[in-house]
């Protein structure tokens, strides 16, 4: 199995709470990798750690061999054009035109007149099933067509890596399923390298080839989609069946309930 | 007196920074020229063009209300014909770089802050990053370029607009004689020490208002509370600094030392 990203020992703080701690886990080359676990442990923060926008505090992250956490600012750059990343929250130029957006990252790198750089964008925008809606502005756009307006726009450059930070979200059944699709058909089409963050267990673990289950700044299991399922781990249990009471604690700490109610410290 | 050593050191620290951010912003070449030149005149016509009212109509007003100040003292002197003088000098030194630059600070300082801080919290500026594309260069740049192009703009039309609504006061309702109003002016205001160095002084309030704007907006929290404080911070700082400033220069441009 050839690694595209690898993740050394790798421990993250935020002020003082450890987010990761000394984590080891590898992302296999054009291969859809599924990070997944209980919100706030960190998933969206790998994503960023991959992408070198923030450096841990130690360890490393490799990303084709690029060791991000000490690439110069303008190896960083460089290994970003082969990198598209879908954000939470679309993040579409607010300036621009959807179509503006899809074809900026073309226009910024590369030579195509605008004649290519026009086909390549409809292309796009045709296969997220926005081509109609190139003249609109995000602002117009509901929150679900912002998303497929931003995948459009990080698969523009055909890039080796693609990162998904919760694209399920917020989508109507039918944008899913076209997502889950296009999702599958990018990697294994143009073998891209996919890691896709997602809270939607089941349709996370129908496409993914490999996936990665973080709890408490840990790597609780790491395996194929099948080995995920047959797992006897509580905490994997837990997580799959959404269970309310289990070792994965629900309630961010506190001190006791009733104490609290009744005023006593 | 340890804490006290560490706030100024703090505020050092941040000064430096913010001087390296402007430094990295404006060195960056652009990638594609064309490119480089619309985002900044969409800049010019963002900050520049749509400040023209504030500053046309506070211009005029403040020339008005200088020259009908001024009337009322000088014609205790006798000297009515010397609100000319008075108007232009005061307006092309002082009042036109200065009022020009607070009312910039409030108007397009606290847009860009705003604009700067919104892009960071909706993840626009990451997205910049993770698309190879530099945020400093295609961002911050055209916004501070046009800003410091538009102000010493901005200003010279406060000053002209200010003596021409001053004239309007002056000549046609207070009876100034015209012919006096215009010679006080033209014998008393010279081009180098006084209209260039209301330029000068207008040109330094642009970089500083400018330059304190792009950065609160680029650190600012990704918050709606943090870009209001960030806003504030903007028109707080830089009034205070064109203040600051002014002070210094005209000590350097007017002083007899």
């Amino acid at each position: 199995m050839e690694v595209y990203v690898d993740v050394k020992n790798l421990s993250f703080y935020r002020a003082d709470r450890a987010i990761y701690k000394d984590i080891t886990l590898q992302i296999p080359k054009g291969k859809i990798t599924a990070v997944m676990g209980p919100s706030g442990v960190g998933k969206t923060t790998l994503l960023r750690l991959i992408g070198g926008q923030i450096a841990p505090h130690s360890g490393s992250v490799t990303v084709a061999g690029l060791d991000m956490s000490r690439a110069s600012r303008k190896e960083l750059f460089d290994a970003r054009r082969k990198m598209g990343m879908l954000f939470q929250s679309g993040a579409l130029f607010s300036d621009m035109s959807v179509f503006e957006n899809v074809a900026l990252p073309l226009q910024e790198h590369t030579e195509f007149d605008d004649v290519m750089i026009r086909d390549i964008v409809l292309m796009k925008l045709q296969s997220v099933g926005l081509r109609g809606a190139a003249h609109l502005m995000p602002a117009e756009l509901s929150g679900g067509m912002a998303r497929r307006a931003a995948l459009a726009r990080a698969i523009a450059l055909d890039p080796d890596l693609v990162m998904y930070d919760e694209p399920f979200a917020g989508q109507d059944p039918i944008s899913k399923g076209v997502l889950v699709e296009l999702i599958k058909r990018l990697n294994h089409a143009a073998n891209i390298t996919s890691v896709l963050v997602s809270h939607d267990v089941e349709d996370s673990l129908s496409i993914a080839d490999h996936v990665c289950l973080l709890s408490d700044g840990r790597v609780i299991l790491s395996g194929t989609a099948d080995e995920i399922r047959q797992s006897k781990d509580p905490r994997v249990v837990q997580f799959l069946q959404g269970h309310a009471d289990g070792p994965v604690g629900f309630h961010y700490p506190a001190q006791d309930y009733d104490k609290q109610l009744l005023g006593m410290n | 007196m340890k804490t006290l050593y560490s706030a100024i050191y703090r505020h050092i620290e941040t000064v430096g920074q913010a001087g390296v951010f402007l430094f990295q912003a404006i060195c960056r070449l652009p990638v594609r020229y064309d490119e480089a030149l619309k985002l900044y005149f969409r800049q010019i016509y963002s900050v520049g063009v749509l400040s023209l009212i504030i500053i046309i109509v506070s211009g005029a007003f403040i020339g008005m209300v200088l020259a009908l100040q001024g009337y009322s003292i000088l014609t205790r002197y006798g000297s009515e014909s010397a609100v000319g003088q008075l108007l232009s000098l005061t307006l092309l030194r002082e009042l036109g770089p200065v009022v020009t630059g607070l009312l910039f600070a409030g108007r397009a300082g606290s847009a860009l802050t705003a604009e700067i801080g919104l892009m960071k919290t909706t993840e626009q500026l990451s997205s910049y990053e993770m698309m190879g594309i530099d945020p400093l260069r295609r961002v911050v740049a055209p916004r501070f370029l046009a800003g410091v192009t538009c102000m010493p703009i901005l200003a010279v039309i406060f000053s002209a607009v200010g003596i021409w609504a001053g004239m309007l006061v002056s000549v046609h309702w207070l009876g100034v004689y015209e012919g006096s109003f215009w010679s006080s002016m033209q014998q008393s205001v010279y081009f180098d020490t006084d209209v260039m160095n209301g330029v000068i002084k207008s040109l330094v309030f642009a970089v500083a208002v400018v330059w304190i704007a792009v950065y609160q907006g680029y650190i600012c929290q990704p918050t709606s509370e943090g870009i209001g404080r960030a806003t504030t911070r903007t028109v707080v700082l830089g009034s205070l600094a064109i203040l600051g400033l002014d002070f210094l220069l005209t000590a350097a441009m007017f002083g007899d030392f």
